[in-house]
C-alpha cells in the first residue's frame, strides 16, 4: 500500500472483434500496485475477452497495453505469465488425472539426479496449499476426485505459486466455493494485497464486491461503462449501472411464488421409496408434485448434484425403487429419462453441457433428436424455427442459430442448454446451478422462468450453492448433508432454519 | 465501408472453409504437374472411354478413397480403424477362395477360363463384404462396449487380420481370372467402374449422415462425448455403426484392389493403405480428436494423396524416394492447419480494413 496511486497495468482503448460480435469496444482499465479491482457486468459485457487480451489467449484488434510503464503484447498465457501476469479461470483449467502435487507444481518439479523428485515434490506442494489456502489435502491423489471447490483452490495455489505474479487475475473464481472457502480466499487475496499485488476480481457475488474491491470498473455490452471507488457508489446504484434498469422487478419474485404455489397438485409426478447408491447416496425419499419447484440445499458435496444425476440416470440406483406418473421405473439412462419426459440441465457446462463445435442450433435440439432417434432427422426449417423460439424466448445474444456455442458468453451457453431442455418439453426439469457465473439481470429471468415452467404444471427441481435463491425459489425445500436428507421445509422458512438444518448438530 | 466489411467477411468465410486447403493443395500439386510434366493434362479417348494420367490419378486413387469415407466417420468420434488393410485382404481373400476354390485342397489349380467361378458373382461379393462387416462389428465391439482404445483396438486386427486372410486361401495366392469379378477394378463406361463404386459409396454415406441425424450426433460425441450422453445420445450404438460402417467401405475398397490386381494376395493388398486413409481423412481438415468432418474434403484429401504419388512415378522419381517426397508434402499440408499459420493467413485479410478505416 506504499504507492497506492502507481499504475501497474494501464489498458487503454482495447477493442476486439469476434465473427459477428463486437466483444470489446475501446475499453480502458487501470490497475494500481496493491489494489484490488472488481471488474463486473452482465454476461458477454467481455469481463472474460478483456482478461484474455490481457493474457495472452487473444489478441486485440487496438488498443496498447502499458506494463509497469512499458507497453506489452502478451503473445500467450505463458508470455503473460512470465511477465508476471497469472490468471485462474471461472472453470478449472487443470487436468484432472494428474494428482494435485503435479498439477500446483506441473512445469517446475523439484528435480532429483534429472528425474523428479517426487517426496520433495508432494511435501512442497502440500505446505504450499497448506499455507495459501489454510486447509490441508492430500496432494497425493488425482485432482479430479477432489469437488470443484478444491479444484479451484489448487488452481489458485497454482497461479499464486508463481513468486513472480505482479498481477493476478481471479475470474469468478469464488463461484463454486462456499463462505466459508470464500473467507479463505479472501484471506489470501488481503495479504497478496499487502504485499503489492494488483489483483482484478470478476464475480457475480454482489456482496462479494462490496467486501473486498478498492474500485468497481463497470463493463456493458463490451463497452466501458466507468470505473468508481467502491466507498463511493451504493449496491443499487452498481446493479443499475451493471444492467441499465432497477431492481424492481427482483422483488415481484416472491409475489410471482405466492401465485404459482396456487396451482401446485397433489398428484406427484415422479417418487423416489428409498432410492439409493451405496457410496454415492444414501437412500432418499423425494416426491415431485406437478407445478412445483423443490429446491435442494446443502454444501458441497452434500449429494445435491448425486441426487440430480440419479433422478436422471447418468447413475443407476443400487437399491430402493423410483414411480414415474404412478409406474416403476427400470431402466436407468439418460435416454430413456428424456423419453420419459425428465431433463437434467446439469452443473458442469463445459464439460457435461455444451457441445463447443456445434452451432446454437445444434446444441438446441441436441436432446429433442436423441429422442426422436437416428432416422426421424428435425428438418432444416424445423430446426431453425426451434432455435429461433427458444433464442427470442430466453434473451440468448448470439449473432445467429449458426453460431458456434463456443463462441457465446457463459451465461448464453447456459441459456442454449436450458433451450435444449425445455425443447423436449419435460414433465420434470431439474437444473443443477443453473444460475453459476451468470449476471444478475440474467438470474432473475431464469428464477422466474422456473416458476412460470412449475405454474405450466412441471415440477421442477433446483439446485444452487446461494441461498438466497433457493429460498426465493422453491415452494418446499429438501436439506441434504454428507450425502443424505436431513430435512424438508415447505412454506415460508428463515433463512437460518436452513443454514441450521445444512451445519447440523456441529452448528 | 459496408462493402469493406462484407470483403473482410467473405475472405474469412474462405479461409476457415473446409474445403479450402485441401483444394489448395490439390491445384499447386496439378499446376506443377501442368509446368514440368508434358502431357500430364492429356486425356485421350479409346473405345468411348477416357484415358490419361488424370483418370489414372482418379482410378489408382480410388480404393483409399473408399476407405477413406469410412475413415473419416471413425475419426469423427475421435477413434481410427488402423485395421483396414488387413479387413481389406480379408475381403480379397474371401472372394478368391470363393471364385477357385481349390487351394484349399491344397493344390494350385490354374484357371484359365475366364467364364469359369465356383460361386455367382453376387454370393462372391455379399459374403465377402459380409465377412468384412463382421471384421468392424468386431472392432466396434471392442471400442464401445468393451471401451478398449480405437488405437489398440484396431491394432488385434491389423495384426491378426493379413494372418486370419492367408489362413482362408490355405497360405496362397488365388488368381483371379473371372472376367465379371475382374470388372469391378477394371471396367470402363467412359470413366472407371471403380468411380461409380466410389460415387455410390459416397452418395450412400452422404445420406445416411447428412439426411439423418447420423452425422450430427458423430460429430456432438466426436467433439464432447459426456455432453452427448447427458443429452441421450446412446454413444456406444453409435460407435458400434461407424466402426461397423469403416469395416464395409474396408471390405469393398477390398473387392476393387483384388480385382484390379487379378489376385488374392493377402501379404500386399491394402498394405499401408491404412495411413493413406487416416492422411486422406486428415489433410480433408477433420481432427484427430474427433469433431466436424467433411466427407468431401476427406475424398480430396485421398486425391492429394493419389496425386502425389502418380506425378512423381511421372515425374522420374525412385520408387524408393517416393515415400519421402509424400511425406514432405503432407507435411506441408498438415502445416496448414496449424492455427498459427491460419492466423498468418488470415491476416493477408486484415490490412486492407486499416489502411481504409
Amino acid at each position: 500500500m506504499s504507492e497506492p496511486d502507481q499504475n501497474i497495468l494501464v489498458m487503454e482503448g482495447i477493442s476486439k472483434f469476434f465473427p459477428g460480435v463486437q466483444a470489446l469496444d475501446d475499453v480502458s482499465l487501470t490497475l494500481r500496485k496493491g489494489e484490488i479491482l472488481c471488474l463486473v457486468g452482465e454476461n458477454g459485457a467481455g469481463k472474460s475477452t478483456l482478461m484474455k487480451v490481457l493474457t495472452g489467449v487473444e489478441h486485440a484488434d487496438s488498443g496498447k497495453i502499458l506494463f509497469n510503464g512499458k507497453p506489452i503484447r502478451p503473445k500467450s498465457p505463458r508470455h503473460a505469465q512470465e511477465l508476471g501476469i497469472s490468471t485462474v479461470y471461472q472453470e478449472v483449467n487443470l487436468c484432472p488425472n494428474l494428482s494435485v502435487a503435479e498439477n500446483i507444481l506441473i512445469g517446475r518439479e523439484p528435480q532429483k539426479f534429472g528425474s523428479i523428485d517426487w517426496k520433495k515434490m508432494n511435501a512442497l506442494a502440500a505446505e504450499t496449499f497448506q499455507r495459501m489456502m489454510g486447509i490441508s489435502i492430500d496432494v497425493t491423489q488425482p485432482l479430479g476426485t477432489y469437488t470443484v471447490a478444491i479444484q479451484q483452490m489448487v488452481a489458485i495455489t497454482r497461479a499464486l505459486y508463481l513468486s513472480s505474479a505482479q498481477i493476478l487475475i481471479l475470474d469468478e473464481p469464488t463461484s463454486s466455493l462456499d463462505t466459508q472457502e470464500t473467507a479463505q480466499l479472501f484471506k489470501v487475496m488481503r495479504k497478496l494485497k499487502e504485499e503489492g499485488v494488483g489483483i482484478v476480481f470478476i464475480t457475480h457475488f454482489i456482496s462479494q464486491i462490496f467486501e473486498i474491491s478498492d474500485r468497481i470498473t463497470v463493463l456493458r455490452n463490451g463497452k466501458l461503462v466507468g470505473t468508481y471507488e467502491t466507498a463511493s457508489i451504493t449496491r443499487v446504484g452498481l446493479i443499475s449501472k451493471m444492467i441499465g434498469r432497477t431492481l424492481a422487478e427482483l422483488d415481484e419474485m416472491s409475489a410471482i411464488k405466492l401465485e404459482s404455489s396456487k396451482h401446485i397438485r397433489s398428484e406427484a409426478l415422479l417418487e423416489t421409496r428409498e432410492l439409493g447408491l451405496s457410496g454415492t447416496l444414501s437412500p432418499l425419499s423425494l416426491d415431485l408434485h406437478a407445478g412445483e419447484v423443490v429446491g435442494l440445499a446443502g454444501l458441497l458435496g452434500s449429494g445435491r448434484t448425486e441426487t440430480a444425476h440419479i433422478l436422471f440416470g447418468v447413475e443407476k440406483p443400487d437399491n430402493g425403487e423410483m414411480n414415474f406418473l404412478g409406474s416403476p421405473v427400470h431402466d436407468f439412462s439418460p435416454l430413456s429419462s428424456i423419453k420419459r419426459g425428465v431433463a437434467l440441465c446439469p452443473e458442469d457446462r463445459k464439460a457435461a453441457g455444451i457441445v463447443d463445435d456445434l452451432t446454437v442450433r445444434e446444441n438446441i435440439i441436441l436432446a429433442m433428436q436423441a429422442r426422436k432417434g437416428w432416422f426421424k432427422f428435425l428438418t432444416q426449417s424445423e430446426q431453425y424455427e426451434i432455435a429461433d423460439r427458444y433464442i427470442s424466448m430466453l434473451n440468448i445474444a448470439t449473432p445467429s442459430a449458426d453460431q458456434a456455442v463456443k463462441n457465446l458468453s457463459g451465461g448464453n451457453q447456459q441459456k442454449v442448454i436450458l433451450a435444449r431442455w425445455l425443447a423436449i418439453n419435460p414433465h420434470v426439469l431439474i437444473l443443477d446451478e443453473p444460475t453459476r457465473g451468470i449476471d444478475v439481470g440474467s438470474k432473475a429471468e431464469i428464477q422466474k422462468l422456473v416458476l412460470s415452467l412449475a405454474e405450466e404444471g412441471k415440477a421442477c427441481v433446483f439446485i444452487s450453492s446461494e441461498m438466497e435463491e433457493v429460498l426465493r425459489t422453491s415452494h418446499r425445500i429438501v436439506v441434504l448433508r454428507e450425502r443424505e436428507k436431513v430435512a424438508e421445509f415447505s412454506g415460508e422458512v428463515e433463512e437460518n432454519t436452513i443454514i441450521h438444518a445444512i451445519a447440523g448438530s456441529e452448528a | 465501408m459496408k462493402k469493406l466489411t462484407k470483403t473482410t467477411f467473405s475472405w474469412r468465410r474462405i479461409t476457415e472453409s473446409r474445403l479450402l486447403f485441401p483444394i489448395v493443395a490439390l491445384s499447386l500439386i496439378l499446376l506443377f504437374d501442368f509446368v514440368f510434366i508434358p502431357g500430364f493434362f492429356n486425356i485421350e479417348v479409346r473405345n468411348g472411354n477416357l484415358h490419361g494420367s488424370l483418370v489414372d490419378i482418379l482410378r489408382n486413387g480410388s480404393t483409399v478413397m473408399i476407405l477413406a469415407i469410412g475413415m473419416t466417420l471413425v475419426i469423427a468420434t475421435g477413434g481410427v480403424d488402423l485395421s483396414v488393410g488387413a479387413t481389406m485382404a480379408i475381403a480379397a481373400s474371401v472372394a478368391g477362395i470363393l471364385m477357385n476354390p481349390s487351394a484349399l485342397k491344397n493344390e494350385v489349380f490354374f484357371v484359365t477360363d475366364p467364364t469359369y467361378t465356383f460361386q455367382p458373382l453376387w454370393v462372391v461379393i455379399s459374403v465377402a463384404l459380409l465377412v468384412s462387416v463382421l471384421c468392424g462389428f468386431w472392432n466396434g465391439v471392442l471400442v464401445s462396449y468393451m471401451r478398449i482404445q480405437p488405437m489398440v483396438a484396431t491394432l488385434i486386427l491389423m495384426i491378426s487380420g493379413r494372418g486370419i486372410a492367408q489362413l482362408i486361401t490355405n497360405g496362397l495366392r488365388v488368381q483371379i481370372t473371372y472376367k465379371p469379378y475382374a470388372y469391378i477394378g477394371q471396367g470402363w463406361i467412359i470413366l472407371p467402374f471403380s468411380l461409380y463404386i466410389v460415387a455410390f459409396v459416397f452418395a450412400l454415406t452422404w445420406l445416411i449422415t447428412r439426411k439423418t441425424a447420423i452425422g450430427m450426433f458423430i460429430e456432438s460425441v466426436g467433439i464432447n462425448f459426456r455432453s452427448s450422453f447427458f443429452s441421450g445420445i446412446n454413444e456406444q450404438k453409435l460407435k458400434l455403426m461407424v466402426y461397423t460402417f469403416c469395416g464395409f467401405c474396408a471390405g469393398i475398397a477390398g473387392l476393387v484392389a483384388s480385382s484390379n490386381i487379378r489376385t488374392s494376395d493377402a501379404n500386399n493388398i491394402g498394405l499401408m493403405t491404412e495411413l493413406d486413409a487416416i492422411l486422406a481423412v486428415v489433410i480433408g481438415g477433420t481432427s484427430m480428436s474427433g469433431g466436424r468432418f467433411s466427407l468431401l474434403a476427406s475424398m480430396i484429401g485421398a486425391l492429394v494423396m493419389q496425386a502425389i504419388t502418380q506425378s512423381m512415378y511421372a515425374f522420374g522419381v525412385p520408387a524408393f524416394a517416393l515415400q519421402a517426397i509424400k511425406a514432405i508434402v503432407v507435411i506441408l499440408v498438415i502445416l496448414l492447419y496449424s492455427e498459427q499459420v491460419r492466423g498468418w493467413v488470415r491476416g493477408i485479410g486484415a490490412p486492407q480494413k486499416e489502411v481504409k478505416s
